[in-house]
């Protein structure tokens, strides 16, 4: 398979493109996505090649812009409702839990919801508190909702065309920090897709295992980097996928490295952290060496100030400490 | 000059409403007796709303209301056994008893639910038909709503884009005049909903929903509209519940006066019976014919219901997801 280089944002749209191509169902709407082609150009072209019965530029009505993206699900198409970012999407949050992720079981199995809610995830920079929050955890809670969270462009494309054609509704989280990243892993094969729910272990090591998802995959890179210069072989897990969560594979990384530490932007209370700690709990309690340790966001609104933010966000050297007093080698 | 209404539609018509009146009694008594739990909205005296709009309709358009179903889901054709199974929690009802009285869906009967949150069903209902104009199957969304659910913000963002979009879809507004025990007067400034689609350019009327025949009519003017292409219409129908809010409301907030009033002057059942016995000279004994059958209908689905087995506790952990691909 031959893979090219190309940024996540470019992949992206992509992914839409070839969905769209592909089945006539599949539509995008959202504030800004056609004559602007995009808030952050993420759907660039996608009016020109398909019109505007098929690229909806919605007003700014998040509430009921997921409601109706649901009823058009539940009538037979296949919605991409963009979040110009997901900030946004605690307007409409009712229709997605209420709505979108419940009504398969409430209804005996008969409805079910074909959605993708999409947008960019989490903290970009300098946007303040009411722009940077990360709902990973939020919605993963959720029964009835599947959350993905790539980092690579080949991955946001792959598990973007899976989430597309997944008959259930889906929180697809994307980061504008890496919107403009480039990966030289994306399939240009139209049929190629990735398995939601897989996680992948994107270096190998023996002494530590560390946890992330999206733009925390990078930074837990870096660390692990960093962390090899001092003698210590982490291996770090991109979990592509929030809910559900691939287990097995952390298990298996586990079982080997005996230590975990887990890495998200988020705030720390009934994160994803805590999350994978029970979860280390309940399955590999035996083989841990050390109790699992969370990076997160700091228990705060995001603060503007420049120096604060940075404070306030998981860095590569918060990361290398946590792993080092994991390994008991501060 | 030729009647309103044919004998045929007019005996369809009485037996529907019928139905859902004494659908409504018997869950009311089940309720009563414990085998009905939870919250259960009775659509007692309202019956000529749905049952007059839903004869104007054809068999590719949607229908979605809000949690007081029963009766939308009897004039959509459901089945009353599987709608009063539902009720009691049973495996043969339509959502396999895991979704009950507020959350009931007919794929085959074009009927999106059955929605608990006040007001969630209006865009919902404005997705379903921006999938008709985007199908182009030339169907149309009838989306239901309360004089409560009137006051939410999303219906009002779901009139913009319905209107800027000319979707086919026809918001009915069952003002029974009491949002729980709030009634209008206290909740609303201008209680005119039929004209708050004005800033939107959506027509809109107001009609008295407790008289059929008036329903039919507006609702075929609405049907038109929207089915032509001109994009929503609202009609508002001035109608009442004689029961509370739910099993659980004693209704105080409400003389007793008000509702006998009602119940004497206005009852749509009985109004609609007078008419046929005097306007269409449909016989007693064939109304007599149609209160047998919907007597007999009934009991049949509270027997049903009584007897169809709970669900098996494997349920428990299905249909939280779909397996597999759709396409």
């Amino acid at each position: 398979m031959t893979l090219i280089s190309m940024t996540v944002r470019e992949a992206l749209r992509d992914g839409m493109a070839e969905e769209m191509r592909r089945d006539e169902t599949v539509f995008l709407m959202g504030e800004e996505v056609a004559e602007y082609n995009g808030a952050y150009k993420v759907s660039q072209g996608l009016l020109d090649e398909f019109g505007a019965k098929r690229v909806v530029d919605t007003p700014i009505t998040e509430h009921a812009i997921a409601g109706l993206g649901v009823g058009t699900a539940f009538g037979g198409l296949r919605p991409i409702v963009e979040f110009m970012t997901f900030n946004f999407s605690m307007q409409a949050m009712d229709q997605i839990i209420n709505s979108a992720a419940k009504t398969l079981y409430m209804s005996g199995g008969q409805m079910g919801c074909p959605i993708v809610f999409r947008g960019p995830n989490g903290a970009a920079s300098r946007v303040g508190a009411q722009h940077s929050h990360c709902f990973a955890s939020l919605y993963a809670h959720c029964p009835g909702l599947k959350v993905i969270s790539p980092y690579s462009a080949g991955d946001a494309k792959s598990l973007l065309k899976a989430a597309i054609r997944d008959p259930n509704p889906i929180i697809f989280l994307e980061n504008e920090l890496l919107y403009g990243q480039h990966f030289d892993d994306v399939s240009q094969d139209p049929e190629h897709i990735l398995p939601i729910g897989k996680a992948l272990v994107r270096r190998e090591g023996k002494d530590v295992t560390l946890t992330a998802f999206s733009l925390m995959v990078g930074k837990a890179l870096q660390a692990a980097d960093v962390l090899a210069e001092q003698g210590i072989e982490a291996e770090v897990i991109d979990l592509r996928t929030i809910r559900p969560l691939d287990v097995e594979t952390i298990v298996q990384s586990v079982m080997k490295t005996n230590r975990i530490v887990s890495i998200e932007e988020s705030w720390p209370f009934a994160g994803i952290g805590s999350e994978i700690a029970a979860l280390m709990m309940e399955q590999a309690f035996d083989y841990l060496d050390s109790p699992l340790l969370r990076v997160t966001g700091a228990d705060v609104p995001m603060p503007y100030a420049a120096n604060l933010e940075h404070l306030a966000l998981p860095q590569v050297e918060t990361i290398v400490e946590a792993a080092k007093a994991a390994c008991y080698r501060l | 000059m030729p009647n309103a209404i044919s004998h045929d539609e007019a005996l369809k018509a009485y037996h529907e409403m019928l139905l859902i009146r004494r659908f409504e009694e018997r869950a009311a008594q089940l309720y009563g007796m414990g085998l009905i739990a939870g919250f259960c909205h009775l659509y007692i005296g309202q019956e000529a709303v749905v049952v007059g709009i839903q004869s104007t309709l054809k068999p590719q358009d949607t229908v979605i209301t809000a949690y007081r179903d029963h009766g939308h889901m009897l004039a959509c054709g459901m089945d009353p056994k599987g709608v009063m199974a539902e009720l009691t929690g049973r495996s043969g009802g339509y959502s396999k008893g895991k979704g009950g009285s507020m959350h009931m869906f007919s794929r085959e009967k074009n009927f999106f639910g059955g929605h608990g949150i006040v007001g969630a069903q209006v865009p919902i209902g404005t997705g379903l038909a921006f999938a008709h104009k985007y199908k182009e199957d030339r169907g149309v969304c009838v989306a239901y709503m309360g004089d409560g659910a009137a006051n939410q913000g999303q219906v009002y963002e779901s009139y913009n884009m319905a209107s800027l979009w000319k979707l086919p879809v026809i918001y009915v507004i069952e003002n029974n005049h009491y949002g729980m025990g709030t009634s209008v007067k206290r909740s609303s400034a201008g209680p005119n909903y039929y004209g708050r689609g004005q800033g939107w350019d959506i027509p809109g009327e107001e009609i008295n929903g407790m008289d059929l025949l008036e329903v039919i009519k507006a609702a075929k003017r609405a049907v038109t509209h929207a089915r032509s292409g001109k994009g929503p219409y609202i009609l508002e129908l001035d109608t009442y519940r004689y029961r509370g809010h739910s099993m659980s409301d004693p209704a105080k907030y409400r003389s007793k006066e008000e509702v006998e009033g009602v119940k004497e002057n206005r009852d749509p059942i009985e109004h609609f019976k007078a008419y046929m016995l005097k306007t269409l000279k449909i016989s007693e004994d064939q109304i007599k014919t149609i209160e047998d059958e919907v007597k007999f209908v009934v009991a049949e689905a509270v027997e049903f219901s009584k007897t169809s087995p709970e669900p098996e506790p494997s349920e428990l952990y299905t249909d939280v997801l779909k397996e597999g691909e759709n396409l």
